[in-house]
């Protein structure tokens, strides 16, 4: 990053902390705790031990429901794009599955596969798949006809001509999925733990709120979001540089 | 002996959403002998690109036959297409490395590659050169692949004068170090008379072919004014071709 432009997002987010502390100061309420507040609540949390379990199970079902979206989606979403026929058959199907709020879908899993790890992370996925098949699938729409020839003349095998002719196309798809598909799960995972798990960071959110305890609120939100944000820039920024060398 | 033994009876495209049934090609025969160069001029729209694909066997959708006498049976011919259908994410050495496919031999790249001036640029990536590079890099990954038959579809067209020039003259000796028989498309006469041993004349569609005629001459030789010369003899002797004068 640019210096200016980290100089620039700093002042911006120094505001933000600005203006809490002030409303903080003049409501003057438990409602809205000061940003001092809550970060010593983080603080505490973290020393326990507690944050870091709930924030671990939590991950760790982002990760394993992350990638499984990501695979199958882009899986499916490529048939869907090179095969107009199965596309116009499926089409109603995704429409469908979009439309569905996430909140039955947590519900109906968790009623039929029963209150278990498999049901949330089925919950998760579902909600999330859709998605990724419609960003993959205007990808593989798009598909380079002189490249893909080239292949053939050429006689690519089938693991060739996936890995180096067609993925390398619907990478900006994959990443522009990844990149909304992160901001997506974690938000359904909160859900689907506050519905029907026992650890997790939504289920520690909820117990909060029963405790009207607002502060731990918003310090396990604040630590999500600067697990997210190192995710963005340790793993998604990199990740895009790398593939752009060629540009 | 006969390279390759084209036998096309008809080859059409259906009816599609916009558009009528359309017949490209109708009775098209001819053969080339081994290590031949023969250039395939025809009008534009005549079905020139559709013959090509036909013989690479990326359109298998046609009436007759296509036979080669290759001596490496699994490998099919090798294609320069009129853009050089490079993978930008690949590496020049990458390019040519994935089309030959899992023995290559590095230092038939090399050569090459160095051979069309390109053995600074093994691992540059297809966007960072020039068009005229990305052509001689199409070229190379086509000479690269152990085939007998090399299709070449106009490789030069839009290409200045110079560079093109340059690049026959490189395909030309590239040739006669690694030969093999190469059926060129173009619609360049003069290109087509600098290159070949022999010329086929197509129609306008539906295609076949209307004259063939020899050249003789040493390539060396194929001064402007012979091919001046050259254009007058077509004018007086050969009358179905006229239009290509």
């Amino acid at each position: 990053m640019p210096r200016s432009s980290f100089l620039n997002s700093t002042f911006s987010l120094g505001l933000l902390l600005l203006i809490w502390q002030l409303t903080a100061f003049i409501i003057n309420s438990p409602v809205l705790p000061s940003p001092m507040l809550v970060f010593n609540n983080l603080i505490d949390a973290i020393q326990t031990g507690e944050l870091l379990q709930h924030l671990g199970i939590t991950l760790y079902r982002l990760t394993i429901s992350f990638f499984l979206a990501m695979f199958l989606g882009t899986a499916i979403g490529l048939i869907l794009g090179q095969h107009k026929s199965l596309n116009v058959f499926f089409d109603s199907w995704l429409i469908i599955l979009l439309n569905v709020p996430a909140l039955v879908t947590i519900i109906l899993c968790y009623i039929w596969f029963g209150l278990v790890e498999t049901a949330a992370i089925i919950a998760v996925v579902v909600n999330k798949l859709p998605n990724v098949i419609v960003t993959i699938r205007e990808g593989a729409r798009d598909l380079d006809n002189q490249l893909m020839e080239m292949a053939k003349a050429y006689q690519f095998s089938r693991y060739k001509t996936l890995f180096h002719v067609i993925l390398p196309q619907l990478y900006p798809y994959i990443m522009a999925s990844a990149r909304t598909g992160l901001a997506l799960i974690w938000k359904i995972v909160l859900v689907v733990e506050m519905l029907g798990r026992s650890d997790g960071m939504g289920f520690q959110i909820h117990l909060f709120f029963q405790l009207f305890d607002i502060t731990s609120i918003m310090a396990y939100t604040v630590s999500f979001i600067i697990v997210i944000q190192l995710i963005e820039v340790a793993i998604l920024k990199p990740l895009d540089q790398r593939s752009q060398r060629w540009k | 002996m006969s390279q390759l033994v084209v036998d096309i009876k008809k080859k059409s495209f259906p009816k599609g959403e916009s558009r009528e049934e359309f017949t490209a090609i109708e009775n098209l025969a001819f053969e080339l002998s081994s290590n031949e160069f023969v250039c395939l001029i025809g009008p534009s729209g005549c079905g020139k690109t559709t013959l090509l694909n036909v013989i690479a066997g990326l359109d298998g959708d046609f009436d007759g036959s296509i036979n080669s006498n290759n001596s490496h049976h699994t490998v099919p011919p090798s294609y320069v297409f009129q853009s050089p259908r490079l993978l930008p994410w690949r590496t020049v050495l990458e390019n040519i490395q994935l089309a030959i496919g899992d023995n290559h031999s590095l230092a038939l790249i090399k050569k090459t590659l160095q051979h069309l001036g390109l053995s600074d640029n093994l691992h540059s990536y297809p966007n960072h050169l020039s068009l005229g590079m990305q052509r001689r890099v199409s070229l190379a990954r086509a000479f690269c692949v152990p085939s007998d038959l090399l299709l070449m579809d106009e490789p030069f067209v839009s290409l200045d004068q110079a560079i093109a020039r340059k690049a026959r003259e490189l395909l030309l000796s590239l040739w006669r170090e690694q030969p093999r028989t190469i059926l060129f498309v173009t619609h360049d006469l003069d290109e087509a008379y600098k290159l070949a041993d022999r010329i086929l004349f197509l129609s306008n569609a539906p295609s076949n072919i209307i004259d063939d005629i020899k050249i003789t001459l040493p390539r060396s030789e194929r001064s402007e004014n012979k091919t001046r010369a050259f254009k007058e003899k077509l004018r007086t002797n050969h009358p179905a071709i006229q239009e290509f004068l």
